[in-house]
């Protein structure tokens, strides 16, 4: 299904998530990555003192959308598809892949980009070419 | 980002191609390249005694492995981890597949790592 190209809007969002990612960085000295961020808060447990800080930005991630809502009185445009057995593949795929390589598109994609990180360069070149073909797999050749 | 059909979208591009997606990356690393080499130009962060960097500069085959399989199900699923939380309370029946096995995912790579790592 089609959606609208939304640059204004776009560029606004991805400014915010740089101002926040820069802020992590400003105040708590840490690369503002989701899966980062999530998996230390998981078990098995390692020896990590950020829990706190940890638990706090999931929050905020968490109260952005009902914030969303209180100032526009409807919820933001969503369309997640209602394949079950696929959205639980891909969630596998996502938790593990990322814990794996250490990162995701924030970690990698946004963070390890602006400080030039070979490592996180080569992470976000593969993972963009295997979503790629993933999707062009899943819209195309098996259709869906 | 937290419509996983605008991300498929900007993935799709012999389809219904929306490039959306390539400037929220760029808004962001806008922000974040200058942003990291002016705070990181302090001694210390605010709240903490030291910035903690990623120091590694190799290639390992973790890395490439770990990027394709989040990949692939980035693709399948048009959700990452931070967009995924974000979309968390609209409550989609997808969503919160997506967010209970992606949890899951995430502490079975963690348990594999650490096998590995208490072996050697």
């Amino acid at each position: 299904m089609e959606t609208e190209f939304t640059p204004l809007l776009s560029l606004l969002g991805g400014g915010l998530i740089g101002t926040s990612a820069v802020l992590l960085m400003a105040t708590h000295g840490r690369i503002a990555g989701i899966s980062g961020i999530l998996s230390r808060m998981l078990p098995p447990s390692t020896k990590d003192q950020s829990l706190p800080q940890s638990l706090i930005f999931i929050i905020g991630l968490l109260l952005a959308a009902p914030i969303w809502i209180v100032f526009n009185g409807q919820a933001p445009l969503q369309t997640v598809s209602n394949n079950l057995p696929l959205l639980a593949l891909a969630g596998v795929l996502v938790g593990f892949g990322s814990v794996l390589s250490n990162g995701c598109t924030s970690g990698h994609g946004v963070c390890g980009i602006s400080r030039l990180s070979g490592r996180s360069i080569v992470a976000t070149l593969t993972f963009m070419s295997t979503s790629f073909i993933a999707v062009l797999l899943l819209r195309h050749v098996f259709g869906s | 980002m937290a419509n996983p059909a605008k991300v498929q979208n900007f993935l799709d591009l012999f389809g219904t191609w929306d490039p959306s997606l390539a400037l929220v990356m760029g808004g962001a690393i806008a922000v974040t390249m200058p942003g990291f080499w002016l705070v990181t130009r302090r001694s210390k962060p605010f709240f903490n005694d030291v910035f903690h960097l990623p120091t590694r500069t190799d290639f390992d085959a973790r890395l490439i492995t770990g990027a394709a399989i989040f990949g692939v199900g980035w693709g399948l699923g048009g959700f990452c981890p931070g967009p995924a939380m974000t979309a968390l309370p609209l409550a989609a029946e997808g969503t919160l597949i997506f967010v209970a096995t992606m949890l899951t995912g995430m502490a079975a790579s963690k348990y594999v790592l650490q096998q590995r790592d208490s072996r050697v």
